[in-house]
């Protein structure tokens, strides 16, 4: 989290990640069930059309399918890309074709990876491929590692049609779980660097509403109500008044804190409006609304970690009503 | 008011968009907004407050971060508290829910806004997202990869031929050196680009689009008030029909040479509709170059319309704002009399599924030259 | 051209409600995709309708953040599952509100006259995530929050508490009521048959003053309705709810000014639909209120927010049991967003349920004879707001 010199304004990477769990209904179910055991199934619509992957509403009628049958494991491109610089997440590491393919016996075409070592020269739509399976596989798309070039030179009529399946399986899989991470850069943009700059320094940097007067803490870059950017500076706090709190029982995820704690709305003294923050140097069940506390800091922190009483008497409360 | 076609008259009386760029990473969202909001307004002399309805169109997966339209709202001013609603969507989107509030009755102004910042994540894998969660996205087909597999089909086809598509591209960014919004421009000859490699093949560099920040904002209004909002010396566009039209998901499914939806919605808008000339101008929302055969095919352009007279999203693409600007460039057109009718389309999706379509006119198009000179003597 | 004719003027298309469908909602629906589960809904809601998805003109959804699920913009590969192949299908994301407003948009394709006939759904399948993480993803440079989100409505119920001098125990009868409410609706998450209101007084306090029972769960679930004009609203073979009023009002998230106890946003937005609806006095004409109650003590400050009681009274009227079963103005008897949470559905079941009422259909938790309810949804920092009023009867005006 460094400030990018080169404009002056902060940035910082944002990682989004998260394992996604995810059920699958009884026709994705077969589906991901059959390609852990190298079976391909499609799903027959009302009109005698065999849909590979299989859906589980027709997209034509949007009727529900459930009309499982088993295609083959070799099929035709029907059209295809050459990916170079293969990206996070792709089948495979080094350069290969994305496809569109449909399996004999299929009607529609499933996408996937084509491995062609050849590079590019060597694929073309119509080029015969087959399902090269991967070794271990748990009943997900990548069951499937990619198709490769099949030697087959059949013609349509010698090939397999679809056949009826039961779609049952032993030990099916009802869920996969999706891994998904997502790499972000995230500029907080002028007014917030602006904020953060003083911050570190100890300073509150409020900016003021040239409308309706008021003083943003922290500003974001316009007055929300007025609609027009804020820009000039005022310094507000250090001290400030707890306008109204909570008191917290339960351990937030990720937060190393000792419950109980008080969540508390900070009014400092200037802003027109009442920040966030964690009262401590008190017991908890003596924070009140009025508390007058002033912001402690520790060693590289971005925010004060907490706020401590000042000692002062209370604010009254016609000082702070408009900000609760 | 007058209502035609069974629809009361709504027009676009002002636009503007921000100069699009490769990453506005000095500005947050709400910065990179509020100069358009700011413009658009002032133009039609209204206050936030005085728009009967506002209406927006932005992602969270674009921003890597939840409600982020909540924070854009700071840049409206909406308090008093305003009458308002967000898609998750391309803005144009947005035009539609504010186009259909007007129609109600119920509001005789709206302010539509949209933004993206494009450049925060990695624009083609963020997009496998919006992917089949079962059988697509855990593969993480990237965008550009999906596009040249739809390229590769129309090429397949004889729809096209890559120097067809290379000078779609080099005509892009050629017109785009007269729009001063647009982050590329110029270009090298067709011959000249077709000399290059291909990046995700059949697409060459010249096929895809620029990663753009950017945003956009416009202002509809009915009746009377269209024309006393437009300004001096400048038209209502009109929009004598909108609609939009989705496809099935699949990519496997879907003859990707073709856009049923978008004919559809064009029909739906009006488009096709005999009386009427064919349009002057019109906007697409193509980000890459095979998307325009397959477009002008569906929308039955001829060499009479010129095509992406701004660039068009080959010259900038900030993602969630680029189908409002084909609307906003096209009402421009509209607006400042190049041209009398004019069809503006948004998509959304991987390869088209998704379609919207609007056509504009002038009152000159629609009423003819006499009605349209009593039009100016109002103004 | 006419210059006489404001567009105000032109009539509207009354807009009813025909068809009505929920999932049975559960904390993990694991037998289904996302796909199936919004489709339960929907067949539900067109079979209330006996309509088939040929009869759907347009389809317009809402859900919270894509983070949910992680599946960015979801309708695109919903379209399929709900028949909107070949037709318009429009999202809608307003935070919390979405329920709300995504049924709102759907009634204006209606009353526009554009459509006839209109599907309008919404959904959380929150068991393909985790709520909290979504609401929580880490922006750099800022102070996480430091409490859930119980931890974030919390202090605004103290200051409503400090405000009113309501007395502690409100929250908790509000619980109890919306839970026991709950065991009369087959479709609700939460049936705590053996519940107490000793025992919800005696649940774990979270965030002070948030007990645990106070707080709504976390569900996967979806909700659908169909909305059509008078002459489908003829031929369909159960009576129709009839749309009198719909708003939606938003206010910025963080303001100088802003009164989160008692929103000016929600005031004005009801203040709007009993315009239109021509509702003086709300209290006494409205017979049913289906609110966003999240946390317990939500009930009496939207009362007060919605003009049902005075400043400072929502919380006497709670307590005197006029918001339980059989009271002058039942809230939730659905059991309410305490007893049924999928985020993005929960705003339209609230309109759903204000529907089945004035239907008749709402079966055990009939409240009876109502004939007009309202339906209230909200979200983000309590700043979205969407609300309709519907009534047994067509619109007069």
């Amino acid at each position: 989290m460094n400030a990018a010199p080169a404009h002056g304004t902060l940035s910082a990477p944002l990682v989004v990640e998260f394992p996604f769990t995810r059920s699958l209904g009884p026709v994705q179910s077969a589906f991901l069930t059959g390609l852990r055991e190298r079976t391909v199934l499609g799903v027959r619509t009302a009109d005698g059309r065999t849909l590979v992957p299989p859906a589980e509403y027709d997209p034509d009628t949007a009727a529900e399918l459930r009309d499982l049958v088993e295609v083959g494991r070799t099929g035709t491109v029907t059209t295809w890309a050459w990916n170079s610089a293969p990206r996070r997440g792709q089948p495979l590491r080094h350069p290969f074709a994305w496809a569109l393919v449909r399996l004999d016996g299929a009607d529609t075409a499933l996408l996937h990876a084509l491995d062609v070592p050849g590079g590019p020269a060597q694929v073309r739509t119509g080029m015969r491929v087959r399902i090269r399976w991967a070794e271990e596989r748990s009943g997900a798309i990548t069951d499937i590692a990619c198709f490769e070039p099949a030697a087959d030179a059949a013609d349509d009529s010698t090939r397999p049609a679809a056949r009826p399946h039961s779609g049952a399986f032993a030990d099916p899989v009802h869920g996969i779980v999706a891994e998904a991470r997502l790499d972000y850069t995230y500029t907080p943009g002028r007014a917030q660097t602006r904020y953060l700059e003083a911050l570190a320094r100890h300073r509150t940097l409020g900016e003021r509403c040239p409308g309706c007067r008021k003083v943003y803490v922290p500003p974001r870059g316009a007055c929300p109500t007025c609609g027009v950017p804020t820009a000039e500076q005022v310094e507000v706090g250090p001290a400030g008044t707890v306008t109204t709190f909570c008191v917290v029982n339960i351990k937030a995820k990720g937060l190393d804190i000792e419950v109980p704690y008080v969540y508390a709305h900070i009014a400092l003294d200037g802003a027109g409006l009442a920040l966030h923050g964690r009262i401590a140097g008190i017991p908890y069940d003596q924070v009140r609304m009025g508390l007058r506390v002033e912001p402690v800091w520790t060693e590289g922190g971005r925010h004060p970690d907490h706020y401590r009483p000042t000692g002062e008497p209370d604010a009254a409360p016609e000082t702070y009503q408009e900000l609760l | 008011m007058t209502i035609r076609n069974g629809l009361p008259e709504v027009a676009v009386v002002a636009f503007a968009q921000t100069a699009h760029v490769r990453a506005a990473d000095d500005l947050s969202e709400v910065e990179m907004l509020l100069p358009v909001l700011r413009e658009v307004l002032e133009r039609t002399g209204l206050s936030a407050g005085a728009v009967d309805f506002t209406c927006s169109g932005s992602c969270d997966y674009l921003a890597g971060r939840a409600f982020s339209f909540t924070m854009a709202l700071d840049g409206v001013g909406a308090w008093p508290p305003i009458s308002e609603s967000h898609v998750e969507a391309d803005g144009a989107w947005a035009l539609h829910e504010a186009w259909v509030k007007l129609l109600t009755g119920r509001a005789e102004t709206a302010l539509v806004y949209a933004y993206g910042k494009s450049s925060a994540g990695d624009l083609p894998a963020v997009l496998t997202r919006q992917l089949d969660p079962y059988y697509l996205a855990p593969l993480w087909p990237d965008s550009v990869s999906l596009a040249a597999l739809q390229t590769r089909a129309l090429l397949d086809a004889g729809g096209t031929d890559e120097r067809e598509l290379a000078g779609i591209a080099a005509r892009s960014r050629n017109a785009a050196e007269a729009n001063p919004y647009a982050q590329l421009t110029g270009s090298p000859s067709a011959d000249a680009l077709l000399e290059s490699d291909h990046l995700v093949g059949p697409l060459r560099l010249h096929d895809v689009p620029p990663v753009s920040d950017g945003a956009a904002a416009l202002v509809l209004a009915a009746g009377d008030t269209a024309r006393r909002l437009c300004g001096t010396g400048r038209r209502p566009a009109w929009i004598r029909g909108m609609d939009h039209r989705i496809e099935a998901h699949s990519l496997g499914v879907r003859d990707l040479t073709d856009s049923p939806s978008t004919r559809l919605a064009a029909e739906r808008a009006g488009l096709f509709d005999p009386q009427a000339p064919p349009p002057d101008v019109a906007e697409l929302h193509t980000p890459f170059t095979a998307q325009e055969v397959v477009l002008r095919k569906a929308l039955r352009l001829g060499p009479g319309t010129a095509v992406n007279p701004s660039g068009g999203p080959l010259a900038a693409n900030p993602v969630m704002a680029a189908g409002l600007i084909r609307i906003g460039e096209a009402a421009e057109r509209v607006a400042c009399g190049e041209a009398r009718r004019a069809v503006a389309h948004a998509t959304s999706g991987p390869c088209l599924q998704h379609n919207l379509v609007a056509v504009l006119e002038s009152d000159a198009a629609a009423d003819g030259p006499g009605s349209h000179g009593a039009e100016e003597e109002r103004g | 051209m006419s210059t006489a004719t404001r567009p105000g003027a032109r009539n509207k298309e009354p807009v009813g409600i025909v068809g009505v469908g929920q999932t049975k909602h559960v904390a993990a629906r694991r037998d289904v995709s996302i796909a199936g589960l919004v489709r339960e809904a929907a067949v539900r809601a067109l079979e209330d309708a006996a309509l088939g998805w040929a009869d759907i003109d347009a389809v317009v959804i809402g859900k919270a953040p894509d983070f949910f699920e992680g599946v960015m913009m979801p309708e695109l590969y919903l379209a399929d599952a709900l028949g909107a192949v070949g037709k318009p299908m429009l999202r809608v994301h307003t935070a919390g509100s979405v329920g709300g407003s995504t049924a709102l948009v759907a009634a204006d394709l209606v009353a526009a006259r554009l459509h006839r006939t209109v599907l309008t759904l919404a959904f959380e399948k929150q068991s393909e995530s985790n709520a909290m993480w979504g609401l929580s993803l880490p922006v750099p440079f800022q102070q996480p929050l430091l409490a859930g989100a119980g931890g974030f409505f919390a202090p605004h119920v103290r200051a409503y508490m400090h405000r009113t001098s309501a007395p502690d125990h409100i929250g908790a009868l509000v619980a109890y009521k919306d839970r026991r409410n709950a065991l009369r609706n087959p479709y609700a998450h939460l049936h705590e048959e053996g519940l107490t209101l000793e025992k919800v007084r005696s649940s774990p306090m979270l965030w002070d003053p948030i007990r645990y029972s106070e707080t709504c769960p976390s569900s996967d679930g979806a909700c659908a309705m169909v909305l059509t004009d008078r002459a489908g609203a003829a031929r369909a073979p159960r009576p129709p709810a009839w749309v009198h009023g719909g708003a939606m009002r938003s206010e910025p998230t963080l303001f100088a000014g802003k009164d989160a106890v008692s929103p000016r946003a929600g005031t004005d937005c009801a203040a709007d639909v009993y315009r239109q609806a021509g509702v003086a006095d709300p209290r006494r004409e409205i017979d049913v209120v289906e609110m966003y109650v999240p946390f317990s003590w939500y009930e009496p400050m939207w009362l007060e927010n919605l003009g049902f009681a005075e400043e400072g009274e929502g919380w006497r009227m709670t307590e005197s049991g006029a918001t339980g079963p059989g009271g002058e103005l039942p809230v939730n008897p659905s059991g309410g967003v305490l007893s049924t949470n999928p985020i993005g559905a929960s705003g339209m079941l609230r309109f759903a349920e204000a529907a089945l009422q004035v239907r008749g259909a709402a079966g055990a938790h009939q409240v009876p004879g109502a004939r007009r309810a309202l339906g209230h949804a909200y979200g983000g920092g309590s700043q979205f707001f969407a609300m309709w009023l519907v009534g047994d009867r067509p619109p007069t005006t």
